[in-house]
């Protein structure tokens, strides 16, 4: 580990700033007041380093780094919006919007608009589509809105609840997250603690009963069906 | 399930649970010999034995190609859709054994007996087109013999060695694996046993002094590797050999474990020495299954002899080696993503830095080497380093094998010193072309590589030259294609093998591997859509650009080549 004591200079985007040692450059680059994009990366989740949208140029390194992973060095030149950075930036949204309901993710869709990404860019392309999973009271399952940003089986997992219900399936483009031979959720190790719910950033994962007021049905009758749920779950082996 | 074949199943999980997860992979494996298939009872089995969470024994079976959780014919017929073996037929190849089987691809034929599946390259590149029957090898397989293929399965194919030195290769070609005997008495374990006489300091210093550049496709000088796993804090140490050989177009390591299988061992040892590691792996491609058996066996001969074990030639050395089969998936040649499958985990490349070197297998300080790297161990140690640099370049030192391929008079295994040219090789030595044809286009390095054309004949095969003339070495693939081929086709198979092969982890390439194939499927097909060419430059840059690994570093790289060579391909019939 890098001295935390120690302080670092560093430019970004010709600015000179000073951060401690092992500050990552999207933390310096906020307390500089510039704001690079994230998408998979969360305060309380292990950083993976998989959307790359928060690539950033550095002189003299040849491929983009990610900036939520990359830590400060000593005379680093960081550019936060080179015109590489912003194509792959304005790129993986474009592939992101063709493969993924992002109807109910207003953030990645600011990023669109910001870049002016076209979401229609790739015509004919295949996309991720799954019917909805209603298997339980708790949380409904749409996966057609997932954008594999691992959180949920992190939460699920080592990262906070120690239950190992959920992980991947698949490979590629058609990663997907499941269970043990895509078992309905009561039949796993689930212990609907509903921090994948929580940290679900697309409403991929999303509470039964909001899901229920987006259909149209009253909260009566949610509290009803979402009872019922339970008592049928009691009844089983 | 029986429950015979419960008892004999849980009987092997019990010898395997010791190791926990990290016999993950050949628990899955073993099961899948057992039922032929990865049913939900024998997972769970698996899952319980090995204490590995339920839904993580799913994630990881299915993240391997060779893994199903469906029903699969007791023989899977495994034909190669790469370019060179589909320029010699393999589709034709692989419609006539369906035909035959009456089966589509995939599918399970009424008897249970047979499945045939469009596999990536196979390693067999030279025996064009070339298949798997089960774990038998076969060549030069042509439409009208299905029906034998089904009956008597495959034959290994022999390999065309050639070159200008026989150093590495002195001991291939005889069609059979050189036995423990025949390698010490030619001299084999020379190296070794002077070795075991100097510090592991003066090993170090001098396979740095050599200039040894690793031949795994990331050129990093393997001196300097060694040295950092040698310095770092951490036992036990790891020595990991990297025989997942899954680049198109790629087969020397496959020819160098199943003919020479105690070169790769002994340069490991000797690397043990040097770093002060205990234990070693060597990781075998899942489609690469004789050349595992004849490795395996070899280390069971060396364990006799007392050159791995304790005490290795009465000296101080301890040193043991274990065997791990992939089960397909390109993803695990990746050092990192090897060490996590080791894990029992899914293939997943890990964030670098930190490095193998310092936190590398179960975190511990790590050397990971290619077959090829670690062959020319023994070579150094023997003959000292100043020797050994007498052949080769400057910056380049040491023999080097090429594996040549496509359409060309002598596909083959080539071993040359660095410094020969690309046009000495495929026309002194291969035979040039076939009679009465042009040369259209070479890609080096396979996949991952770029296209060179006639004006890049001339450039002399070192990592300095090429780099500088813009083509990679990668892993010595050089896969030839005259005027006769479709480059559209040729392209769209190698975009296809990059969305086959993609893990998924990071976005440009989980999302841009699939894209770009899709542009090329449409322009192989003559349908190219208005922007194309923009699409595929944006998406390619983007792989290249930011992609967290390797996979989607290189997935573009051989489809901008062409685009530079050929700006009229994608831009409607050609
Ligand atoms: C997608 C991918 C596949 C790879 N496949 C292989 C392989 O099959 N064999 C290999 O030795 N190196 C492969 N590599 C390179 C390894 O990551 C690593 O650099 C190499 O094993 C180091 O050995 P060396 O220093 O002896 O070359 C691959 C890299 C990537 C990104
Ligand atoms: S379901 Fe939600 S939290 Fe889980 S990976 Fe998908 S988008 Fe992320
Ligand atoms: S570049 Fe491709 S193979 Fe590598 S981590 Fe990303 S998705 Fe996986
Ligand atoms: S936010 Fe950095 S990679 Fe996703
Ligand atoms: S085995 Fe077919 S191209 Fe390599």
């Amino acid at each position: 580990m890098a001295d935390k004591t120690a302080d670092v200079s560093l430019t970004i985007d010709g600015a000179t700033t000073v951060v401690p040692a092992g500050t990552t450059i999207l933390k310096a680059a906020e307390q500089d007041g510039r704001h690079i994009p994230t998408i998979c990366y969360h305060e309380h989740c292990t950083a993976n380093g998989l959307c790359r949208i928060c690539v950033v140029e550095v002189d003299g390194v040849k491929p983009l780094v990610p900036a939520c992973l990359s830590r400060v060095s000593e005379g680093m030149k960081v550019s936060t919006s080179s015109v590489r950075a912003e194509r792959s930036r304005r790129t993986i949204l474009e592939m992101l919007a063709s493969a993924v309901d992002l109807s109910q993710a207003p953030e990645i869709n600011k990023f669109i608009d910001d870049y002016r990404a076209d979401p229609a860019r790739f015509p004919d392309a295949e996309r991720r589509e799954y019917p909805v999973l209603d298997d339980n009271p708790m949380y409904i399952r749409d996966y057609s809105k997932c954008i594999l940003c691992w959180r949920c089986v992190q939460v699920c997992a080592d990262d906070a609840q120690f239950t190992y219900a959920i992980n991947f399936k698949g490979r590629g483009f058609d990663t997907g997250i499941g269970t043990f031979f895509d078992k309905p959720m009561p039949e796993t190790s689930c212990v609907f603690c509903g921090q994948c719910v929580g940290v679900c950033p697309t409403g991929a994962l999303k509470p039964k009963r909001e899901s229920l007021l987006e259909q149209g049905i009253s909260l009566d009758e949610i509290i009803q069906a979402t009872r019922g749920g339970k008592k049928r779950r009691r009844k089983s082996p | 399930m029986s429950d015979a074949d419960l008892i004999r199943l849980r009987s092997f999980l019990a010898e395997l649970a010791p190791q926990g997860r990290a016999a993950l992979l050949p628990a899955l494996h073993a099961a899948q010999q057992f039922h032929g298939w990865i049913p939900e009872a024998v997972a769970t089995e698996v899952g319980r034995a090995l204490a590995v969470p339920l839904a993580d024994v799913h994630g990881v079976i299915d993240f391997y190609e060779m893994l199903s959780r469906e029903p699969m014919g007791r023989t899977v017929a495994r034909v190669c859709n790469a370019p060179a073996c589909a320029l010699a037929g393999a589709d034709d190849l692989a419609d006539a054994l369906c035909r035959y089987l009456k089966i589509e691809p995939d599918e399970v034929s009424p008897d249970g007996e047979f499945t045939v599946e469009h596999a990536p390259c196979l390693g067999l590149c030279d025996h064009a087109p070339a298949l798997l029957v089960g774990e038998a090898a076969r060549g030069s397989a042509a439409p009208d013999q299905a029906a034998e293929i089904c009956a008597r399965g495959g034959e290994r194919p022999i390999s065309f060695i050639g070159g200008d030195v026989r150093i590495l290769t002195g001991n291939c070609g005889q069609g059979h694996p050189t036995s423990f005997t025949d390698y010490s008495s030619g001299g084999g374990y020379a190296g070794l046993k002077k070795t075991l006489t100097m510090t592991p300091q003066d090993v170090l210093a001098e396979v740095k002094a050599a200039g040894l550049v690793g031949r795994g496709g990331a050129a990093f000088p393997t001196g300097i590797k060694w040295e950092g796993a040698a310095k770092a804090a951490g036992q036990p140490k790891y020595i990991v050999c990297n025989a997942d050989e899954s680049e198109p177009g790629t087969f020397k390591d496959r020819i160098l474990m199943e003919e020479d299988p105690h070169r790769t061992i002994e340069g490991m040892i000797i690397a043990a020495h040097a770093v002060g590691a205990l234990r070693g792996y060597i990781y075998v491609r899942g489609e690469y299954p004789y050349a595992f058996n004849v490795m395996r066996d070899a280390l069971e001969e060396a364990r006799r002899a007392g050159v791995i074990g304790g005490n290795i030639l009465g000296s101080e050395l301890d040193f043991d080696i274990e065997m791990r089969l992939g089960a397909g998936a390109y993803i695990c040649g990746e050092e990192t993503a090897l060490l996590e499958s080791i894990e029992g985990k899914r293939g997943f490349p890990r964030i670098k830095p930190p490095f193998p070197t310092t936190h590398g297998l179960f975190g511990k300080p790590t050397v990971i080497n290619n077959v090829e790297t670690f062959c020319n161990i023994p070579l150094i140690l023997e003959r000292g380093a100043a020797e050994y640099r007498r052949i080769g370049t400057e910056r380049s030192p040491g023999p080097k094998l090429f594996c040549v391929s496509g359409q060309i008079q002598r596909p083959g295994l080539y071993e040359v010193t660095f410094g020969a040219t690309l046009r000495h090789v495929l026309f002194d030595l291969a035979g040039g072309l076939k009679q009465g044809r042009k040369l259209q286009a070479v890609l080096m390095g396979g996949a991952a590589g770029a296209f060179a054309a006639e004006k890049d004949l001339d450039v002399i095969l070192s990592f300095e030259n090429l780099s500088a003339a813009g083509l990679p070495l990668g892993s010595g693939a050089v896969m030839v294609f005259d005027d006769s081929a479709d480059m559209r086709d040729v392209l769209k198979r190698l975009a296809r093998f990059f969305a086959d092969e993609s893990c998924g982890k990071c976005y440009p390439c989980q999302l841009g591997a699939r894209r770009q194939y899709e542009i090329l499927d449409r322009a192989a097909a003559g349908r190219p859509v208005a922007g194309d060419r923009e699409r595929l430059s944006d998406v390619g840059g983007t792989m290249i650009d930011a992609s967290l690994c390797g996979l989607g570093q290189t997935a573009a790289t051989a489809v901008l080549s062409a685009m530079k060579l050929w700006p009229e391909m994608f831009d409607g019939k050609k």
